[in-house]
């Protein structure tokens, strides 16, 4: 019985904003003081023996690259719920998460390529975890891209989600490039004891506030869709109501006459 | 010691940092000046819909 009333609240959008208004403050608060936290600790940390001060880019560029993905995965999740659940808040929460994510992942290329140069020498290289994040950032940008080129909103919203759920394979890819192929970025060692505690800690804290960090911008996002399409909704019955009137009035006329 | 001064990696770290305030800031401002567009457009047709029901 709860669970069913919990998903019924989630499926109303005005029980959402409700719930949003009040959250939304505390969560871009959180956000704000753990990244602050996480990046002063993480400017005063030792250099790196091998890649020296240049290891600080890390602290914005693994939670950035985290998140990118982890972005995709909402999309995905969320467009499935559309497509399969019709839940009503399933396709706001995958719009809104499309241009965020695609932020994320432009944000995990830059720091990627100002890390590379001092650490490999150049700022990129055509290796296929680069490549497989360029192609995130190309698929982000075709979601985005084909939402917006068609009127129709729910024919828009389907084919979106289902672009979504192709797009979903280029998420293994990422994961395991550095492992199916030679590539030059390093294979990933933050969860497998790669990293030394002294940046450990800080790396996580900074993951933990970007990723609240995008919990609200996610949120706030939704919110504005949810306000985009009620003015539309508004819209489209004044336009209704000025019909209907004009009808009226044109059968009133040729009554008279 | 400069907090910020990282020897010759100070250009790609705060380059990193600078970059990512960017996008951010950019992020968050479209999202909140697209909030109170839309607010003040849904207030603008309500108050026009209670007007025009009340006349």
């Amino acid at each position: 019985m709860q669970t069913q009333s919990i998903t019924q609240k989630l499926a109303n959008p005005t029980w959402f904003m409700g719930f949003s208004g009040r959250v939304l403050p505390w969560l871009s608060a959180a956000a704000v003081l753990t990244i602050g936290y996480a990046l002063w600790t993480g400017f005063n940390t030792p250099p790196d023996y091998q890649q020296g001060q240049s290891v600080k880019i890390m602290f914005l560029h693994v939670p950035a690259a985290w998140l990118a993905m982890m972005a995709y995965g909402l999309v995905a999740v969320s467009s499935f719920g559309l497509l399969v659940f019709r839940h009503p808040l399933a396709d706001v929460s995958a719009k809104s998460a499309a241009p965020i994510g695609a932020m994320f992942t432009l944000l995990a290329l830059v720091t990627g390529s100002l890390w590379g140069k001092p650490t490999w020498g150049t700022y990129w290289q055509w290796d296929a975890r680069m490549t497989s994040v360029l192609i995130l950032f190309f698929l982000y940008l075709g979601l985005i891209a084909l939402r917006s080129s068609l009127e129709d909103e729910t024919l828009a919203s389907k084919l979106t989600a289902v672009l979504a759920l192709v797009g979903v394979v280029i998420l293994p890819v990422i994961k395991y490039s550095v492992e199916w192929w030679n590539t030059l970025h390093q294979p990933a060692g933050v969860l497998k004891g790669g990293v030394d505690k002294v940046f450990l800690e800080p790396l996580l804290i900074s993951a933990i506030g970007f990723t609240v960090l995008f919990f609200a911008l996610h949120m706030k996002a939704m919110r504005n869709e949810i306000l985009r399409r009620r003015v539309k909704a508004r819209q489209l019955k004044e336009v209704e109501q000025a019909a209907r009137h004009e009808r009226d009035a044109a059968r009133i006329g040729a009554r008279a006459s | 010691m400069n907090l910020f001064d990282f020897g010759p990696h100070t250009p790609f770290i705060l380059g990193s940092y600078a970059s990512g305030a960017v996008l951010l800031a950019a992020l968050t401002g479209w999202l909140m000046w697209d909030g109170r567009r839309l607010a003040a457009q849904l207030a603008a047709l309500e108050a026009r819909r209670s007007s025009s029901s009340s006349s």
